[in-house]
């Protein structure tokens, strides 16, 4: 196991190095010039000069080759670039300021849906076609297809401007460096109370279907037959045997949610005025800031590579059967 | 086969399931002769009415009538959400199966190409090939599919790293059974239950992400009527004009639990041993 | 402190003027007018909260290019001489000026006593470095062409500077309205070629404008606070916070919620907003609604290298056909004025002389037949030479008023019997791969229109290249002529009779199918007095806003 891992970690690197080498070159050849965007203005008669002005200050006038050599061996030193945007600022900064606050609506997200969705996949499983289970499955369908922005704006007009209880947008209130201490955090929270229902509703669905779709297909196999056959009580049978079994897509899906932790959902982060993640990349794809791209790719496809690897190791955890490690399949 | 059909008939809810997707698809096919407006045209003295008798569903920005564009608009979305997620499970179920029954070096291989797919700056790889693509349905439903099977591929493999260990796929190795048949008749079977997830969940994402590809110039073009767009369009006038979100969002939610009963139905009716289990448990 | 009352004057009467001529320069304000009206006393103090749809791009404003950002930091910096809110030049850092009359020469008497916000004085070597930063190679702006038209510029002593130009250069006073930057603070930065990394564009900002900069929470906002020296006297409203709030809709519940001062004061509302949800009594009661033409038009590009569309008659069959009232009521909500060419209705240069082209399906018919368009096919599109007359409209994603704009033009081609396709594409894929490489037949597009009349970059005959704007490839001699005569008189009353006769040209040309001029709505809180809105807008005399004490909302000072 701990030589797979390893393995797999010594392939990592140049794998990630292929990865970001295709994007690098795919998100430079596709249409699109971050110079023109900056100079295309009428009402300044934006001459040829400051496009080759801005195209020697960003690189571009170099062969590709040369550009992606130039970038790779600046991300070794862990140096993103500065951004092609107008404020010239370093990507790693543009990153560092929206990074937190995506990261704590994410894994809050995150902890939440778990917490509601296991349970609520499992009791669905073990009461099948009961009312439970049809209600239920209508609430996280519900859940799934309502958009976003419908929801957002909905409740922001009952509890922001009818009720008046929660702050409507942003993370912060205009008098927030006057709030004593606990006051602050009190505000903070109240920022985050919508945008965090608005996600969980939404995300709920998907757990919560895989876990009982998948504890169904386990509660009739033979060794939990067998398990109850022997008597053990029903409680027994589903915490012990069956929940760890039916584990499995469980864990694939989390390893794949793993990565969107740092990337923040543009309608959500929109709608309530978070400065995160979603919105600085959406921006950066627009307007063609390739070192804010490429800056946030390093970042993900590190995370997606560790993430299903983490998922494959704990396979072996949550089936004690599977062996990744040993090869010849028979 | 009888007795799967009297399994499934049995399953009420599974059958009205079945029949709403089939009413659906109905509505879909005879578009032209169901909807009572040109879901088209724009008549800018009557945008924004409200739901009434003219108008079922009220009229949208442009005056067009909700209900027409509805219609003609689960074309596109139902061909959309049904086909691409159709793709989509068929590549990510071949590639997760003989990755996961092959394993090593192999599964090694298809696993990476996951990863780089998963990492893959797709938007841009779009941008690259518009040249060369007309929005398309067809380009529409493909494009979807080639992007969206790599969770599935991940969650077949899962199942296959545990199933293949199991006690009665050892035990038809032992008796010499082809590789093949053990994986289509013993292995399979029992790792649909995730892909039936994944693909319910990808219908109302796939309805979704069809509007989203207009950002490229890919998705649908105006003013032709997906559910996709109609709710998009409705973003801005929500305070006025719910129904112009509500009715699209509605249609999905429609789509999504028919199929997700049907689907269920199907499955519980292939499989006798469930029925039995839960019966059994309670 | 005389100019102000003079402005204020000057500004009544044009405004009644305008009033007259324009339809409608500030809207009517109903019941809550008196109470906006009543004489109350300025008073310092309050603070005033505006969104920003955006994150701003720096805080050097030569830097950027965003409205956003120049917003912002136009409170900060201040130009040599500045445009009121009727396009006329108004004094700022310098008190007078004079421009030669063979346009080649330019002097500034500069204020005295001016402090840059960190308290050194501004003086002449600062207007000297400002032309040094923006000609700099290094310097990545977009500005630079202004600057270096400059032949020569010096300074006899630190209150004066002579500007000279090689050639006659129309743009020159305008040019000198652009901020000025703090010598003492930038030089090394510019020398270095590192302009964008100096601390004053994100952090630390120096300007002599009536605000200071105070912080900036990335994403989130940017606070000023009045700054008590300001040469024009101190502003009332002791701090401005822009919030970013990219959601239009947010905006709107913010507002309800009374959690901002403005819609936006450069856009406002959007037009369903200001029709149909803002009508009702508690909103009127703490809002005032504005509305003035906005600096941008809509427009149909057809590309003129199709021969189909180099045929004048079709563009003007094309013209008559499109319901221009239809299409301001459909997309507008009746809240913009027709376009008959490049520039907004009511400024000094906009000249409504021109032909018009009135909706009429006949005539555009028999324009159509003339240019040979006269059978149809089964599908009821005309045909010429065995071609159905079809073609593909594109315009940009993110846009849905262009995008409404295309359908209904869509529809009303095709009652000529025209086939549309329609394509809405990503923006920076847009520019680069259809408009710059003129693989186009049609486009709706919209141009910003600044303060200088000169559109040589979008109509000379010489700019139709893949970089250049002119991207339908209109040609004409005559309008060539007037574009260069344009640019190089620079007294007003020449180049208006050159602009004149371009608008009358491009009109009967139909150069461009014009659409429209869209609204500006803004709408501002009521506890904030002496907001006066002209054809420019309402953001130019923001530093005499007040509060009067009794309404202040925050104490925060």
């Amino acid at each position: 196991m701990l030589l797979y891992a390893l393995r797999r970690l010594l392939l990592a690197l140049p794998l990630l190095i292929g990865i970001t080498f295709v994007s690098f070159l795919v998100i430079h050849l596709a249409p699109g010039d971050p110079v023109e965007l900056q100079t295309g203005d009428p009402s300044i008669e934006s001459s040829a000069q400051a496009q080759k002005m801005l195209r020697e200050l960003y690189g571009l006038d170099q062969p590709l080759h040369r550009q992606y050599w130039n970038w790779l061996t600046r991300i070794v030193r862990l140096d993103f670039g500065r951004s092609f945007a107008p404020d010239g600022r370093p990507v790693i900064q543009k990153i560092s300021e929206r990074l937190p606050v995506t990261l704590l609506l994410n894994v809050i997200e995150l902890l939440v849906i778990i917490a509601l969705a296991i349970p609520i996949g499992v009791l669905s499983a073990t009461r099948q076609h009961s009312l439970f289970d049809k209600v239920t499955t209508v609430f996280v369908f519900v859940g799934f297809a309502t958009p976003d922005f419908w929801l957002a704006l909905l409740l922001m007009m009952l509890f922001g401007v009818q009720l008046g209880w929660l702050p409507i947008s942003g993370l912060r209130s205009l008098n927030w460096e006057y709030l004593s201490f606990w006051k602050q955090h009190l505000d903070f929270v109240a920022h985050l109370l919508l945008p965090v229902i608005v996600a969980t509703f939404g995300g709920l669905a998907g757990l919560s279907r895989y876990m009982r779709q998948s504890m169904l297909e386990v509660v009739r196999q033979d060794y939990i037959q067998s398990a109850r056959a022997k008597g053990l009580a029903e409680r027994v049978v589903i915490r012990k045997h069956a929940l760890r079994n039916a584990l499995l897509p469980i864990v694939t899906i989390l390893a794949l949610s793993l990565p969107g932790l740092i990337g923040g959902s543009v309608i959500v982060e929109s709608i309530f005025a978070i400065p995160g993640m979603g919105q600085l990349m959406v921006q950066a794809v627009f307007a063609r800031d390739y070192p804010v791209i490429m800056g946030n790719l390093v970042i993900v496809a590190t995370l997606t590579l560790l993430a299903n690897l983490v998922a494959d190791l704990a396979y072996g955890f949550v089936d004690p059967r599977i062996r990744l490690a040993g090869r010849r399949s028979r | 086969m009888s007795a799967f059909w009297r399994t499934f008939r049995k399953n009420r809810l599974a059958v009205a399931g079945g029949a709403i997707v089939v009413l659906l698809v109905l509505v879909a096919v005879f578009a032209p002769l169901l909807a009572p407006w040109d879901p088209h045209r724009p008549d800018v003295k009557r945008m924004l009415e409200d739901p009434s008798g003219r108008h079922l569903l009220g009229t949208d920005q442009l005056g067009r009538d909700v209900l027409s564009r509805m219609i003609h608009g689960a074309r596109v979305s139902l061909a959309v959400g049904f086909v691409s997620v159709g793709i989509a499970a068929l590549i990510g179920i071949v590639l997760g199966a003989v990755a996961g029954y092959k394993g090593g070096s192999t599964d090694g291989a298809i696993m990476r190409l996951v990863d780089l797919m998963l990492v893959f700056p797709s938007f841009f790889l779009l941008l690259a090939v518009l040249a060369f693509l007309r929005p398309s349905i067809w380009t529409i439903m493909t494009v979807i599919g080639l992007t969206s099977w790599m969770r599935v591929a991940r969650l077949v493999r899962a199942e296959f790293l545990t199933l293949k260990e199991r006690e009665f796929v050892l035990w038809s190795h032992a008796i010499g059974a082809s590789g093949f048949r053990i994986v289509w008749r013993h292995i399979l079977p029992n790792a649909m239950a995730p892909v039936l997830v994944a693909m319910t969940l990808g219908i109302p994402a796939a309805i979704l992400t069809e509007s989203g590809l207009s950002f490229l110039g890919l998705g649908v073009q105006p003013p032709y009527a997906t559910w996709g767009n109609i709710l998009n369009e409705g973003k801005d006038a929500i305070e006025i004009a719910w129904w112009l979100s509500f009715y699209p969002g509605l249609a999905i939610l429609v789509t999504v639990l028919a199929y997700n009963l049907f689907g269920e139905g199907i499955r519980d009716a292939l499989d006798p041993r469930l029925r039995q289990a839960m019966g059994r448990g309670r | 402190m005389s100019r102000l009352a003079d402005r204020r004057f000057a500004t009544v009467v044009l405004a009644l003027a305008l009033l007259a001529l324009a339809g409608c320069a500030g809207e009517p304000d109903g019941p809550g007018e008196a109470a906006a009206s009543t004489p109350a006393k300025p008073a310092y103090g309050d603070v005033f909260v505006e969104p920003i749809l955006g994150n701003i791009s720096g805080l050097i404003p030569q830097l950027t290019n965003d409205m956003i950002s120049s917003q912002v930091s136009s409170l900060i910096y201040s130009g040599l001489v500045d445009l009121d809110d009727h396009s006329r030049f108004v004094p700022a850092l310098a008190e007078s000026w004079d421009f030669g009359a063979d346009c080649r020469s330019l002097t500034f008497r500069l204020r005295k006593n001016v402090r840059w916000h960190d308290g050194k004085p501004f003086t002449a070597a600062d207007v000297l470095f400002t032309h040094a930063a923006l000609v700099h190679p290094k310097t990545p702006t977009a500005r630079r062409d202004d600057f270096a038209a400059v032949e020569s510029i010096e300074a006899p002593d630190p209150y004066t500077v002579h500007v000279r130009y090689a050639k006659p250069y129309a743009r020159a006073l305008m040019s000198w309205a652009t901020a000025m930057l703090p010598a003492h603070l930038l030089r090394t930065w510019v020398e270095q070629g590192k302009l964008r990394e100096a601390p004053q564009h994100w952090t630390h900002p120096v300007g002599t404008g009536p605000y200071k900069f105070e912080e900036i929470r990335s994403g989130e906002k940017v606070a000023l606070k009045a700054n008590p020296d300001y040469f024009a006297g101190r502003p009332y409203l002791s701090r401005v916070v822009y919030r970013v709030i990219p959601s239009q809709a947010t905006i709107f519940l913010e507002l309800k919620a009374h959690g901002l001062d403005s819609a936006g004061l450069m856009r406002g509302l959007t037009a369903l907003q200001y029709t149909r949800q803002t009508e009702y009594p508690a909103f009127r009661k703490a809002y005032a609604k504005y509305r003035y033409p906005a600096s941008q038009y809509t427009y149909l590009g057809l590309n003129m290298k199709d021969p189909r569309f180099a045929d004048r008659r079709v563009r003007r069959a094309f013209a008559h056909a499109i319901n221009k009232q239809e299409l301001i009521d459909g997309v507008l909500l009746g809240l913009g004025r027709e376009a008959t060419g490049p520039y907004k209705p009511g400024t000094w240069v906009h000249s409504p002389n021109v032909a018009r082209f009135p909706y009429d399906l006949a005539k555009a018919r028999t324009l159509l037949a003339e240019a040979g368009w006269t059978e149809k096919n089964a599908e009821g599109l005309l045909v010429k030479d065995g071609k159905p007359f079809t073609f593909e409209l594109l315009t940009n994603q993110g846009n849905e008023e262009r995008k409404k704009v295309a359908e209904i033009v869509q529809a009303s081609l095709r009652e000529l019997g025209v086939g549309v396709e329609i394509r809405v594409l990503e923006w920076a894929s847009f520019i680069k791969e259809y408009v710059k490489k003129r693989r186009f037949e049609a486009l709706v597009l919209g141009w910003a229109i600044g303060e200088d009349p000169d559109q040589y970059a979008i109509w000379h005959s010489s700019k139709t290249g893949p970089d250049d704007l002119n991207h339908v490839s209109f040609q004409n001699a005559e309008v060539d002529e007037l574009l260069e005569r344009g640019r190089t008189a620079c007294r007003r009353e020449d180049r208006v009779q050159y602009y004149h006769r371009i608008q009358e040209i491009l009109a009967a040309e139909q150069a461009y199918v014009f659409l429209f001029f869209r609204d500006a709505l803004p709408v501002v809180a009521r506890r904030i007095r002496g907001v006066e809105v002209g054809p420019n807008g309402l953001t130019y005399e923001f530093a005499r806003w007040y509060v009067p004490r009794g309404e202040q909302r925050y104490t925060a000072d």
